[in-house]
């Protein structure tokens, strides 16, 4: 080619691009999960590290040993596993033995994606079908909350956490009750300044709400995922909420103590709005978010369990194909029902 | 009016006949491949329940409590000949929906769902209306079990699942994340 033909460029649209590959939107996620690792590490000690770290193992070699990719472990770039694992650990209670949080991640990764083809593919929000695996499998784990260790415990490493696989003894000596199961239990709400700053009991990453609100925003301003399904999630426990508080105050969580408790920011922030198992239709989001919300609020006040998050957004990943087929914008004379 | 609502949401959501009692699971994993056939085989069930359950109750009112070891037999016969009933209709109405739900359709006779609802709904000593809301909440909880599969297995056609899981493995380890996720509904309303 001369050079002066090039002067003419002939290009085909689109015009306008956003520099935005898997690899990197997966990138975006985990680093804004760094402040929520920092905050899990600094109220529950070194031992959330480790929590962390076996998940993402579990995750990691389950998509290198399973995931159809060629060659082995080439889906390993585009970091999801890494993201999944992280996510899955920071929904675990702080005491879960290391072994657990390993088999979780590997479940989650297995049955939860590379069954389903891999990445794009999975149906369900592969960090919390691990969880939901765990919650099954080992009820006692998963509802064994301690308290958090604060500054002073930085170095500490809970005994359970270090229990054998399969063995007795996995039950940390020390629980307590977190501010959903207070509520729930013993009608005790938590004062909102402690869950806006997390030093309460819970899993890893969901104690404070002050740090997933902040990652969330920056999150949502970055165009990293559709803002309108956390806002649609909250917006709906908020308005539940505070019905049934108005009329009867004395028996019902305050929409304040429901929003800012348990892992409802955090699953908002990081696992709703998986854009694989997410509707992408705006209206879609909308009525993802407020179907979410509406699980949240029934199985917390009405439910058998103290927390419902993470079954909300399973049962409304298992709709959100419905929901995309019925809110898919459609042209002019078609039929309601696309395809 | 609390314990008809508590009965059409528990058989519905909490105790769904699919996805926790694992009842009627043939037609779940053979008729859940279209959307559309499945909403009719969901409605189909459901009308086939509110009948067994008139049924059943009448049975238990007027003639079980003389013959209690005709119990399962007549059971059997109401659901049998309900089922043929409902085939009459659809394919005088439907031929195209006759011909897509196939063998399902006179397997509805056989589908334990609708025999574990006659017996629930005896263990239980529902009455008339109690025993209505109970299959009309059963009969919605089937379809949206379905529905929801349904509406799974149409987005998975398009997704390269690994040779070794296609077919029904796949749809088994779905219909248990499914179950899974029903899980979260465990409990819900026993203080009520």
């Amino acid at each position: 080619m001369s050079r002066h033909e090039s002067r003419l460029l002939v290009e085909s649209g689109p015009f306008l691009r956003r520099e935005l590959t898997t690899p990197g939107l997966m990138n975006e996620v985990t680093l804004a999960l760094a402040p929520v690792i920092l905050a899990a590490v600094w109220f529950f000690g070194i031992g959330a590290l480790l929590i962390v770290i076996a998940s993402v193992a579990g995750a990691v070699g389950t998509e290198w040993l399973f995931a159809p990719s060629r060659p082995r472990g080439a889906s390993l770039r585009d970091g999801s596993a890494v993201l999944t694992g992280i996510l899955l650990a920071l929904t675990l209670p702080p005491a879960v033995p290391l072994w657990m949080a390993f088999v979780g991640g590997a479940v989650g990764v297995g049955l939860g994606k590379t069954v389903f083809g891999g990445l794009g593919q999975n149906l369900f929000n592969p960090a919390l079908v691990g969880r939901a695996f765990l919650q099954a499998a080992f009820p006692t784990a998963m509802t064994t909350w301690s308290e958090p260790t604060g500054a002073g415990g930085l170095l500490s490493i809970r005994a359970s956490n270090l229990a054998l696989p399969l063995m007795s003894g996995t039950v940390d000596a020390v629980s307590t009750a977190t501010p959903l199961g207070a509520m729930k239990f013993e009608h005790a709400e938590t004062p909102i300044s402690l869950l806006l700053r997390g030093d309460t009991a819970g899993s890893l990453g969901e104690t404070s709400a002050i740090i997933i609100i902040v990652c969330g925003l920056v999150l949502a301003l970055r165009g990293t995922f559709d803002w309108r399904i956390p806002l649609a999630m909250l917006l709906s426990v908020a308005v539940l909420a505070a019905v049934p508080w108005w009329i009867k105050p004395e028996a019902f969580p305050s929409p304040w103590f429901m929003l800012t408790s348990g892992g409802l920011l955090f699953g908002a922030v990081y696992m709703a709005t998986d854009p694989v198992t997410s509707p992408t239709a705006p209206l879609g989001a909308w009525v993802f978010g407020l179907g979410i919300g509406l699980i949240v609020v029934l199985i917390r006040l009405w439910g058998g369990l103290a927390e419902g998050v993470m079954y909300a957004i399973l049962l409304m990943n298992s709709a959100a194909p419905l929901i995309e087929q019925a809110t898919q914008p459609r042209g002019f004379g078609r039929g309601r029902w696309a395809g | 009016m609390q314990d008809m609502l508590w009965i059409f949401i528990s058989a519905m959501l909490i105790n769904n006949f699919v996805l926790s009692y694992f009842l009627g699971l043939c037609p779940f994993f053979g008729v859940s491949n279209r959307l559309s056939t499945s909403l009719r085989l969901g409605v189909a069930v459901t009308l086939v329940m509110i009948v067994t359950s008139i049924c059943a109750s009448l049975l238990n009112t007027f003639v079980l409590p003389y013959a209690p070891y005709l119990q399962l037999i007549s059971f059997i016969i109401v659901i049998a000949s309900t089922v043929q009933f409902a085939e009459m209709i659809i394919k005088r109405f439907s031929p195209a929906l006759f011909r897509a739900l196939g063998i399902f359709l006179p397997l509805i006779t056989t589908n334990c769902a609708i025999l574990g609802l006659a017996l629930f709904q005896t263990n239980r000593d529902y009455g008339f209306l109690q025993g209505l809301t109970f299959a009309v909440g059963a009969g919605a909880g089937f379809t949206l079990a379905i529905v929801l599969m349904a509406s799974l297995r149409q987005e998975m056609r398009l997704s390269n699942i690994p040779s070794i899981v296609q077919g029904t493995a796949i749809s088994m380890i779905l219909a248990g994340l499914l179950s899974l996720a029903f899980m979260g509904f465990a409990g819900m309303f026993s203080a009520l």
